[in-house]
């Protein structure tokens, strides 16, 4: 039975990243504004979170360093996109080029070096308790902050005020500037939540799921994490469900190849980035839907007249 | 301080000329800053980086070689984006059209006549353009994101010519390396002149299309219909064109060209199918075709400008020893910076707020 | 209440010398205003006057560049929208400020400052509705309310503020004329609760009815303080417009009419959003000779009705639309308009012309397969000379005015660039000739204009169709008008016994067989 609990640790590992980047994604796309650069932001999170670690030897330092490195890659995006009215595909675009020059650059002599783990808790007993003791009391902090992050956006987008005008913005940023509210500011406070979640979704990537670092380890998470947006009509708790399926995705094809079957490997590594254009497709027929659900004002450009 | 936009009452075409020069001006000076502060000295960096690897005549073959690529995608990518269809998987349908051009010589090698390479050509246009269609279709079938899935197929291109090379297609006789067979002579795209360098037609491939699609863009109701459509959706469906039509039209475009680009390299520059044959041309593509203002005319310049950031980035690493990573710094830069100074055509921009009135 | 006569001496908001610049362009230049307590001040214009302007530097969302505001006796700078609010000011704007996927509720807590919870607004907003006769549910969603309805959020948000100035922004011109009589009953009442109305219109009549005073403003400039009352509808239009009002006219039909060029049989279509309106069972027949209008409030189907008229949506019957005899419902907005038809959208900037393109290129736009022969050659090549030449023609014909050879359609004025459209079909002599609201947003000339031509273009043996939400434009222009209520089109009622009460009534969705209508009730009810 512990291999039960193991498999579904390491779901709840692979899947950790994938909610944290969507989710902080799932923000910016309510305040109206498309960022394609999260693979970008993630994987300059995932370089600066293990320089970090690795330089000073505290792990929660890279924690912070790839939080702060995501975030501050997302303001170079918000000055392009929200004070210049960039055309937003094509800024996001280039911040995801940007983003994994910079990472390589950055890591280039970090290749090989042995990395820093993040611990995960243990509670004596607790930890303990069979089947699921480990599931809910021995993982690491950052799968914690991922729980707590669906809790924590869901409350403030449907229960505050502040998270009802950000919704607004994202619905009709013509109607919020003729009242007043400051569009910009909340989009640019939105980017730069979505550039933090991004870069503690790689800094996860780089002390949690595998504890070194190597180039390009994002691997298209960031691209999936924009999918699982779109998967879960832009509502938090389909984004957690979403990244599990992936991260079961993941972990599937991870048991599949190590047991062979005579299955080339590639076809199973190719299975996430299949899933992605399959769920996509699925949820996308639905015209609808997402019409419905879409942020009305996403991906527009918007100069306020003043 | 405040960024204020103010809109032109006409875009400059002033603006829209200079940016992408005052783009160059600005990856040039942010260079500098960042070989200063890894500590060699800037402008002699900026020298080795950008003007020595092109002193010689060798060299501006190499250079071609670079371009060529970055030059036949980009412009099938200037349809596209024109037409507000976002292909961002070019690298996938680059790779597609290697491997489609590729099973002549590796299925056929005893297939060598005069004939071999159009057909090789004809089956990589072929290769790149059944990969673009896949979002194509399934934009216009499933209302799809053509972004996510675009790119998600590049992933699966890349693993597929992995399993290729490693599996079904590896030469018996190569000492257990992933690749293919190398290419009979019939099936390797000639040098243009090999008494002086190495550039094969490729080159020549990507410079008549670029003129070609120039002429259909700005001559052609074709183009006025791409022109119109991008612009506008609803105009374009208020003219009577199709926009189902016009995501397959430019995917497929694109795709194709992306795929010819790819038998190129594979047939001119590698010589047989390899796990990897493109270091990232179908995404420094991108910046070539937003740097040429996404002008089929303008997509040649900036492919010979990007094919340099990577001619600088190996001479860099090897006078400098500053990694060629850097290259991929320069593009992400330019590409910034470009879509930065565009604002410019459309906007002026004002510093700070101004008196108010009434106190 | 200190302050019970109308038109007092108090003064609520003082206005000196206040200028606005866009670029090139004084929207506002120097403009002074005045009102004053319990006060229902007018402010007239055309479109385009600087209207708007000046009343988004009013409510804070735009920042003057010169000028004084006195808010009661007070210097005031009016920051923000925010502040206004504060100061006591409240706007009902023109193209809502509202929010599609909220709820009505949520619409309204997004405009107070205070962090009261939704719940207890809605509370508030229900009582609002109730005490002035404005029904409204407040957990509704936006986007499946009318327009009437949606106008009602935004009267009931400003009234929540208890603002002592209320501005409204052409707010009749989405009504049905009943609808807009209710309003007048609402204003009044907050009248006589000593509250003062900046109330924006160019609507005449309504203005002489309604208003104490009224300032007029021509091309940014006010023009002249008047008493509404005073004057006639007439002079009034003269102080806005600047010259004598050349009135349309609409020579009689004298018997005349023709075959049936245009004819629409039992046209039916699902929404195509889930905020769209279906078309249900529509049948109209249109002559040659003759200008059938469509009435009706904004959102009842009229844009899905031009769609599938010009073809851009087709329908599953052939023979649904019929032009000059011709079954055409399969076939696209080309194959009408070979077979004859011109169309004129709504919207000029984004549908019936690209915004960032030459007038040129936007000539080519709905001809290129009518004139393929002159404006394009072999290979799929464009004569570009050809086009522009068109493009001159038209621009001669219809007296376009610009400011370069061939600007882009972004550059020139509503009224200009709805000139050039209309004149690009007109070019080519259409015998079919279909408009969506030929002259929203244009101002007084070239609506005349506009109008004169559709008139000239039906005399001369033409259908034509208007669709408009401008009771007065179909008045003016039609042989026979009809209205859409719900996806549905009414029989159409000959001019010669069609009044604004009939048609009204007609928009509100009170004919027999239309019932269910809660506004046809309240009319019930309320008589």
């Amino acid at each position: 039975m512990d291999i039960f609990q193991n498999i579904l640790l390491t779901i709840a590992t692979a899947a950790t990243p994938l909610l944290i980047a969507a989710m902080g994604e799932l923000v910016v796309e309510r305040s109206g504004v498309l960022n394609l650069g999260v693979e970008g932001m993630m994987v300059i999170g995932a370089v600066c979170g293990f320089a970090a670690a690795v330089t000073t030897g505290n792990p929660w330092v890279g924690v912070l360093a790839g939080i702060a490195a995501g975030a501050v890659l997302s303001v170079l995006f918000a000055v392009l996109t929200l004070s210049l009215a960039t055309n937003q595909v094509a800024t996001g675009l280039s911040l995801t080029l940007l983003g994994i020059g910079l990472s390589g650059m950055i890591g280039e002599s970090f290749v090989g070096t042995a990395g820093v783990r993040l611990p995960s808790l243990s509670i004596p007993y607790l930890t303990d308790i069979p089947l699921v003791g480990r599931l809910i009391f021995g993982q690491d902090p950052i799968f914690y902050m991922s729980i707590l992050l669906v809790f924590g956006v869901t409350w403030f987008l449907f229960r505050t005020r502040t998270g009802l005008t950000l919704r607004s913005v994202g619905d009709s940023h013509k109607s919020a500037h003729a009242l007043g509210i400051p569009v910009l500011k909340y989009r640019y406070l939105a980017v730069m939540f979505g550039g933090a979640c991004a870069g503690l979704a790689g800094a996860h990537l780089s002390l949690v799921y595998v504890p070194q670092w190597v180039e390009n380890m994002t691997a298209g998470r960031g691209w999936i994490a924009l999918a699982l947006v779109v998967f879960a009509s832009w509502r938090p708790w389909r984004v957690l469900g979403g990244a599990y399926l992936f991260g079961a995705v993941t972990i599937g094809q991870l048991h599949a190849q190590a047991l062979g079957f005579g299955i080339p490997s590639q076809l199973l590594s190719s299975l996430p980035y299949l899933a992605t254009i399959i769920v996509l497709v699925l949820i996308s027929r639905n015209r609808r839907l997402t019409v419905m659900n879409t942020p009305a004002s996403l991906a527009q450009p918007f100069v306020p007249d003043r | 301080m405040r960024i204020e936009l103010v809109k032109r009452p006409q875009h400059s075409s002033l603006f829209a000329a200079l940016s992408p020069f005052i783009a160059l001006g600005l990856t040039l000076i942010t260079g500098a800053i960042i070989f200063a502060s890894l500590g060699k000295p800037p402008l002699e960096a900026l020298f080795i980086y950008f003007v020595a690897p092109l002193t010689e005549v060798w060299q501006l073959h190499e250079l071609a070689i670079k371009a060529a690529p970055l030059i036949l995608i980009a412009v099938g990518l200037t349809v596209c984006y024109r037409s507000n269809n976002w292909n961002i998987g070019a690298e996938g349908q680059f790779i597609m059209g290697g491997i489609a051009g590729s099973m002549v010589p590796i299925f056929m090698p005893g297939f060598q006549n005069f004939l071999t390479l159009p057909v090789m050509l004809l089956l990589g246009f072929a290769g790149g353009a059944a990969m673009g269609a896949i979002p194509a279709y399934l934009k216009t079938r499933f209302n799809t994101n053509e972004i996510l899935t675009s790119l998600m197929l590049v992933y699966i291109a890349q693993l597929f010519l992995d399993w290729l090379v490693r599996g079904p297609l590896r030469d018996p006789n190569g000492n257990n390396f992933p690749g293919s067979i190398r290419f009979p002579k019939a099936a390797e795209l000639a040098e243009i002149a090999p008494s002086q360098g190495s550039a094969h037609y490729g080159i020549v491939f990507a410079l008549v299309a670029a003129v070609l699609v120039w002429i259909m863009m700005s001559r052609t109701m074709k183009g006025f219909e791409v022109r119109v459509i991008g612009e506008s959706p609803r105009a374009g469906r208020f003219a009577g064109f199709s926009s189902s039509k016009m995501v397959f039209f430019a995917f497929m475009l694109s795709g194709g060209l992306a795929g010819l680009a790819g038998i190129s390299e594979v047939s001119g520059a590698i010589g047989q199918l390899r796990e990897t044959i493109s270091p990232g041309y179908g995404f420094a593509a991108i910046i070539v075709a937003f740097l040429g203002r996404l002008n089929p005319l303008g997509a040649v310049a900036a492919g010979f400008v990007l094919a340099i950031t990577y001619l600088g980035g190996e001479a860099a690493q090897m006078t400098l020893g500053i990694s060629d990573k850097v290259a991929r710094i320069f593009q992400g830069l330019l590409l910034f910076f470009v879509l930065a100074c565009d604002t410019l055509i459309h906007y002026r921009i004002r510093i700070g707020g101004q008196v108010k009135a009434g106190a | 209440m200190a302050e019970n006569k109308p038109g007092g001496d108090v003064r609520l908001l003082d206005v000196k010398g206040l200028t606005k610049v866009f670029g090139s362009l004084t929207a506002c230049n120097q403009v002074d205003l005045t009102i004053g307590k319990g006060e229902i001040h007018a402010l007239l214009g055309e479109n385009g006057a600087g209207k708007s302007t000046l009343v988004k530097m009013l409510f804070g969302t735009l920042e003057p560049n010169g000028g004084t505001i006195e808010w009661e006796g007070k210097p005031a700078t009016i920051k923000s929208p925010s502040h206004a609010r504060q100061l006591g000011i409240g706007m009902v704007f023109q193209h809502f400020s509202l929010f599609e996927a909220l709820t009505a509720a949520e619409n309204i807590a997004l405009s107070l400052s205070s962090d009261q919870p939704i719940s207890s607004i809605a509370e508030e907003a229900r009582r609002i509705s109730n005490e002035y006769g404005l029904p409204l549910d407040p957990h509704s969603m936006v986007g499946d309310l009318s327009v009437g309805e949606r106008q009602r959020i935004e009267i009931i948000r400003c009234l929540l503020q208890e603002p002592d100035l209320i501005i409204l922004d052409e707010p009749t011109s989405v009504l049905t004329p009943q609808e807009a009589d209710r309003l007048f009953v609402t204003l009044e009442r907050l009248k006589s609760e000593g509250k003062s109305i900046l109330y924006i219109s160019h609507r005449l009549d309504e203005v002489k009815r309604l208003c104490d005073k009224a300032t007029v403003l021509r091309h940014g400039k006010v023009v002249g303080h008047c008493v509404p009352r005073n004057e006639t509808a007439t002079s009034l239009a003269n102080m806005m417009v600047g010259s004598e009002v050349k009135g349309v006219e609409r020579p009689a039909l004298d018997g005349t009419v023709g075959d049936v060029l245009l004819e629409i049989t039992k046209l039916s279509r699902l929404p195509a959003t889930p905020f769209a309106m279906p078309l249900r069972d529509i049948s109209l027949k249109v002559r040659a000779g003759e200008v059938i209008g469509i009435a009706g409030v904004a959102g009842n189907g009229q844009g899905e009705l031009f769609e599938a008229v010009s073809g851009e949506v087709l329908q599953g019957e052939a023979g649904a639309v019929r032009l000059r005899g011709t079954d055409a419902g399969r076939l696209g907005i080309s194959g009408r308009r070979k077979l004859g038809a011109a169309f004129v959208p709504e919207e000029r900037l984004g549908h019936g012309a690209a915004p960032a393109m030459a007038l040129s290129d936007n000539l080519l736009l709905s001809r290129h397969v009518t004139d393929a022969k002159a404006l394009t050659g072999s290979f799929g090549f464009v004569r570009s000379g050809a086009v522009k030449a068109a493009a001159q023609r038209v621009i001669a014909e219809m007296d376009v005015r610009k400011s370069a050879p061939d600007p882009e359609a972004a550059a020139l004025s509503g009224g200009n660039l709805q000139k050039f459209i209309i004149g690009r079909e007109l070019d080519r002599n259409p015998s079919v000739m279909v408009v969506n609201q030929p002259t929203w947003g244009v101002d007084a000339g070239a609506a005349a204009r506009i109008r004169q031509a559709l008139i000239a273009l039906a005399r001369a043996g033409s259908a034509v169709l208007v669709i408009s939400q401008d009771l007065d434009e179909l008045f003016e222009m039609c042989d026979a008008i009809a209205v859409m209520h719900d996806g549905k089109l009414s029989k159409p009622v000959p001019i010669a016994e069609a009044t604004y009460e009939k048609i009204g009534l007609l928009m509100g969705g009170a004919e027999p067989g239309h019932a269910g209508h809660e506004l046809a009730h309240e009319l019930i009810e309320g008589a």
